[in-house]
């Protein structure tokens, strides 16, 4: 029943925290630290008491026979009449997307500690609902309950920006609803569409995941359900043309809205399009695998020259996330071990070089007042521990071997170069794009003139603010130092999920060649 | 000794951590203990790991040590490991002796600075990185090094962070080695997909065995790891970086952006030369690569103010001599010119640096002279350094190892008489260049202030000399050719470099290939002090004043134009792009639905804004459109 539990700490705790804000506001921040660590405690326990059961011999038969890499926790009728069942269940990347929910909401809670004064209370009671409800998008192996939780996880994010959030709060909140509602509601006639042709091709009505993967729908009527997977996942991602609700929301969102928001909501496409897409329709989805790449590389370019135009320094960040996202379509559509490992990682990664980022902007801003990169500069000398953990971040951001982006992101390249060179190879240019608003920012911020000028020396950095970047530190140098313990806890998920689509089957970059020597 | 070579990374790295994490509570004089100690402790290992390597060599010729594995997909299991050949064993010496050099220099010449323990603390983070790469045995590992050494050159240029300048000279140089980087990394992805590792020693040996002597595959993986070797190299067209990048201290270029990171290109081609053997297109493109360069970079230093500038561009001409040299396959010959490079353009920065100091940070050579008198020590280093640098015959280094490459350059069965032409004139430029600084500085008469300061602690000195006695004795490990007599160097090297083969030659050949550069050299010096020792304000003052010459003077003076035209074709457009994009077109393109869809809103409204009458009115007209349509069908 832990999986239950997962969801249930969160919900509960984010009650327990609303009433306790009636009080104090101190108990209140304790109790949502409290569940999200609680949280992240049975993650890890359910981690640790499973690692064995993935790095050894993967199963070999069909998909989900045993041994399995995933294990069932839950399997009830929820709605028998519809073949609605509440399926709880996780595999190793579900797991890895547990344990990084927890961290992050950890993180965004220590990220408002001294922020949010106002409505503290229904404040933590947001976070931690968009944590059990991500919790349940990452649990979820019923399309119907799926589709519940990805929905539920709405109204948490909408309020977080429109209550928390900065000047342009309220056109960047309905903004980012209205992009993505547009986005699930093609996704729910997709999910109506698939069970009834699905139900009428083989008689049983289900909603269940397993039994609609590889559905084997062709043709036009496989594309265009997909697509409305495709649409409701490149939203949330985001891909480029669909990003524009991005840099706004995640401007305007407080430090632990963007922490949130960057770290987990623009993942869940990320998993959408692994765990979702294209094991329900490998057909379809390798019909468009290279106008997805193509955006992917779009993105990884657009993003990156958009992040360099920026002078708002969090809007800067959300654009880098365009650039890192663009990465992660690239190598969900190359579909082989490599990339998709490398997907994984990068969605770690990610999480905590730009949560890292959004907290950097947001201690600045509580210092300076302003998120312009134009009031900025000369900062090193009076924040010069913020600046080494600037400095940090962006060389994580820019790739810098020996942290966690440059493992995940020579391993999307590396999967993608044997599926097609001229993405692999323009997508490495954003390599360059990246080194040159990396570096952009660190200088105007940290560096140049002007330290002097300004009246005051900014506060100190607290120890909980150091300690939220030496989180990040942590993860970021032992993912690229020695990502074996990500890799080899998602190696079976991503083994079966590969042979859940046949049909986008692509070669493993370096295998022929290890076959032709003897 | 093999399981102790992680120590020498490590111990840098350490330096590193301890500075920036406990730095900010210690005085100078421990700062500078933490800072230097781990590269005179990582040079002593890497000395103890030499005398066994020559005592007791390895049956593999070869140390290897496996720290662990990074991770395992499949069949791609890159390591974290080390790999000792004589290659990495000459760089790992190299990069610990001279390193450790310059920070003994560097505790007394920095100790008037603010950012001292910043300044330690990088230094170490990039001997560690340039550890890494020397040694690493994995490419994806030597990339950890080779884009950490990127990083610390990038911190280190920018050092002062208040001055604009210095921040576009470090953004410059760490974005254009990017571009390289990247050529090297797809390279990488290339070499993996066909060869299925990148373990460094297996895919050669993969390609060794499976690629075909000329193969496309062979030229394109070769073609695009000189791609960043020339970005990190500093050579043509990626040269443009290293000479802004003189903004940081100059121990910095003197260890950084002279005798060891610049070389990393140099290095990778010989460690990756199985490649370039396949490849003969490759290695004709890396020896006009470099003997372009030699040249390109002899002509402009001749005309450089700015000391540190001239040097620069002196070692992006003398990089240039390495290149040539891998061109025509004597890899062990470049490696050589590495070393003896590493000893004397250390001094030369070194010296150059108290020069700056003593007149008061005066760079321009224009505002020096005469101060031979003043500062006799630094005169007479600098001196070893130039002469080192042109190569002057026997009592120098610098002889032995360039005369080495240019006699190849024609004697190598892959070199050809244009390649050697360029080296004998590179020969001429570079003393040319190396005594129009020795001239123009400490002779004639003083044309500036009076030097400030005439008297340096021997914490400064002693380094100096230690790389100055370097630059005179290291060359007499290998004599030319023609000689007969001893090879130490190749001879070491031979089990990790294969050396080229040799033209038959006549002795009419030998005596040209080993006296003319000889020759040249001496040559050069004199025309030095003809143009600018002897009669220096009439002469080359009325060269300069011709219209010609002012033209030539000016081109060489800017890099002849290389900044400009990329500034033009590359950064101009990116500004643009980035300023007229800046409010994102795709999403206000996207965005844009929502006028029209308002719009439609609006229009639907109006048929329910509650006025009976309209109301009334429009279900008439429906009925008489459907009485209409009834009665005319």
């Amino acid at each position: 029943m832990s999986l239950v539990f997962l969801l249930a700490i969160p919900f509960a705790g984010g009650i327990v925290a609303w009433v306790a804000a009636r009080w104090s506001a101190a108990a209140c921040r304790w109790v949502a630290l409290a569940s999200a660590v609680a949280g992240l405690g049975l993650a890890v326990g359910l981690w640790a008491q499973h690692y064995h059961m993935w790095g050894a011999a993967v199963p070999s038969r069909s998909i989900y026979v045993e041994p399995v890499p995933f294990f069932s926790e839950l399997d009830v009728p929820w709605i028998p009449q519809a073949g609605i069942r509440l399926h709880l269940a996780a595999d190793g990347l579900s797991l890895v997307m547990l344990m990084l929910t927890f961290v992050i909401v950890a993180v965004a809670v220590l990220a408002s500690w001294r922020g949010v004064r106002r409505r503290a209370g229904l404040f933590h009671f947001m976070l931690l609902w968009a944590a059990a409800s991500l919790a349940g998008v990452f649990m979820a192996f019923d399309l119907f309950l799926f589709y519940f939780f990805f929905e539920l996880m709405l109204i948490p994010f909408f309020l977080l920006v429109v209550l928390w959030g900065h000047e342009g709060r309220r056109r960047a909140a309905i903004k980012f609803f209205i992009y993505t509602q547009a986005g699930g509601l093609l996704m729910l006639i997709s999910i109506v569409g698939l069970y009834f042709i699905h139900g009428r091709q083989t008689g049983t009505y289900t909603f269940d995941y397993l039994q609609l993967v590889n559905s084997g729908i062709s043709g036009w009527t496989g594309r265009l359900l997909m697509l409305g997977f495709f649409a409701a996942f490149a939203v949330k991602l985001p891909a480029v043309p669909l990003h524009g609700w991005l840099p706004d929301a995640h401007s305007q969102a407080n430090t632990a809205g963007s922490v949130l928001l960057a770290g987990l909501l623009i993942k869940v496409g990320a998993y959408g399009f692994l765990r979702f897409l294209i094991p329900l329709f490998p057909q379809a989805a390798s019909d468009i695998r290279y106008i997805a790449m193509g955006l992917g590389v779009a993105g990884i370019l657009y993003g990156a020259v958009m992040a360099f135009s920026q002078t708002d320094l969090k809007r800067m960040v959300a654009y880098t996330s365009v650039s890192h996202m663009g990465f992660v379509l690239l190598g969900v559509f190359a579909w082989n071990q490599i990339a998709l490992q490398g997907v994984i990682l990068q969605i770690v990664c990610h999480a905590f070089s730009t949560g890292g980022l959004f907290i950097l902007a947001g201690v600045l801003e509580e210092r300076l007042g302003t998120r312009d990169i134009g009031g900025m500069g000369g900062l090193w000398a009076r924040l010069s521990t913020l600046g080494g953990f600037g400095m940090f971040l962006v060389m994580a951001a820019l790739g810098l071997p020996g942290l966690g982006n440059f493992v995940a992101e020579s391993l999307i390249l590396l999967g993608t170069f044997s599926v097609s060179r001229p993405a692999a190879i323009v997508g490495s240019l954003g390599l360059i794009v990246s080194t040159i608003y990396a570096l952009w920012l660190v200088q105007r911020v940290f560096h140049g003139p002007g330290g002097e000028s300004k009246p005051g020396t900014p506060a100190r950095l607290a120890p909980r603010e150091i300690l939220m970047f030496v989180v990040a530190i942590v993860v970021l140098l032992w993912l690229g130092l020695y990502p074996q313990t990500l890799i080899r806890t998602t190696d079976a998920a991503t083994g079966s999920l590969l042979r859940t689509a046949p049909a986008m089957q692509s070669p493993e970059p370096g295998s022929s060649a290890t076959e032709a020597q003897p | 000794m093999q399981h102790v070579l992680w120590l020498i990374p490590f111990l840098p790295v350490l330096g590193f951590a301890v500075l920036v994490v406990f730095g900010h509570r210690m005085g100078r004089r421990t700062i500078a203990v933490i800072g230097a100690a781990p590269a005179g402790a990582a040079a002593a290992v890497a000395i103890a790991t030499a005398v066994s390597f020559l005592v007791a060599p390895p049956a593999t010729h070869a140390y290897d040590q496996v720290m662990w594995t990074w991770f395992r997909i499949g069949a791609f299991a890159p390591r974290i490991a080390f790999h000792l050949d004589p290659l990495s064993l000459v760089m790992t010496l190299v990069v610990t002796f001279v390193g450790f050099l310059i920070l003994l220099y560097s505790t007394r010449f920095m100790r008037g600075d603010e950012g001292y323990r910043r300044f330690f603390a990088y230094m170490d983070l990039f001997i560690a990185s340039m550890l890494i790469l020397v040694l690493a045995g994995d490419f994806l590992f030597l990339l950890v090094g080779w884009e950490g050494v990127g990083l610390s050159s990038f911190l280190l240029i920018g050092f002062w962070y208040r001055e604009r300048a210095n921040g576009a000279a470090a953004r410059k140089a760490f974005i254009v080695t990017r571009v390289g980087d990247t050529a090297l990394l797809v390279g990488l992805l290339l070499i993996f997909t066909k060869l299925g590792t990148l373990d460094i020693q297996g895919a050669m040996a993969a390609a060794q065995s499976q690629w075909a002597q000329g193969a496309a595959v062979a030229t394109a993986a070769a073609l695009l790891l000189m791609g960043g070797a020339i970005g990190k190299s500093a050579q043509l067209p990626l040269q443009t970086w290293l000479p802004d990048a003189m903004a940081g201290p100059t121990p910095v270029s003197a260890l950084i952006h002279a005798a060891t990171m610049v070389t990393a290109g140099v290095y990778l081609i010989a460690r990756t030369h199985v490649l370039f053997e396949l490849s003969p297109t490759a290695r004709l493109v890396v020896a006009v690569i470099g003997a372009a360069t030699l040249l390109y970079a002899g002509v402009s230093a001749l005309a450089q103010n700015d000391i540190k500038r001239a040097l620069a561009y002196s070692t992006i001409s003398q990089i240039g001599y390495m290149f040539l040299a891998l061109g025509v396959a004597a890899w062990s010959a470049a490696v050589f010119h590495f070393l003896t490079h590493a000893f004397f353009k250390a001094l030369l920065f070194l010296s150059a640096g108290l020069v700056i100091k003593a007149m008061d940070e005066e760079h321009d050579i224009r505002k020096m002279g005469g101060l031979r008198r003043d500062i006799p020590v630094v005169f007479r280093l600098f001196l070893i350094g130039a002469a080192a640098l042109s190569a002057l015959p026997l009592v120098t280094a610098g002889f032995f190892s360039k005369d080495l490459i240019v006699d190849l350059a024609l004697t190598s069965v892959h070199g050809g008489v244009w390649l050697w032409l360029a080296g004998v004139v590179g020969a001429l430029l570079t003393s040319l260049y190396s005594f129009r600084l020795v001239f123009l500085v400490f002779f004639g008469e003083r044309r500036g202030s009076a030097p400030v300061a005439t008297r340096f602690p021997r914490l400064v000195v002693w380094p100096m000399v230690a790389l100055a006695a370097g630059s005179v004795v290291l060359g007499w490990i290998e004599l030319p050719v023609h000689w007969h007599g001893w090879s130490l160097f190749t001879d070491f090297m031979a089990s990790a470099l294969p050396v080229p083969g040799i033209r038959a030659g006549g002795l009419l050949d030998a005596i040209a290939v080993t006296l003319i550069p000889a020759i040249v050299s001496v040559a050069g010096v004199y025309l030095a002090w003809v143009l600018f020792g002897r009669r220096r304000p009439a002469v080359a003052g009325s060269l300069v004043t011709r219209p010609g010459f002012r033209w030539l003077a000016g081109a060489a003076l800017a890099g002849w134009g290389f900044d400009r035209l990329y500034h033009v074709a590359l950064v101009r457009p990116f500004l643009w792009l980035a300023h007229h994009g800046q409010r994102d077109w795709i999403d206000r393109l996207v965005s844009g639905i929502a006028g029209p869809a308002a719009a439609l809103g609006g229009l639907l409204r109006r048929t329910q804004d509650g006025r009976l009458r309209y109301y009334l009115a429009a279900a008439a007209l429906g009925i008489v459109v459907f009485v209409a349509v009834g009665l005319l069908r």
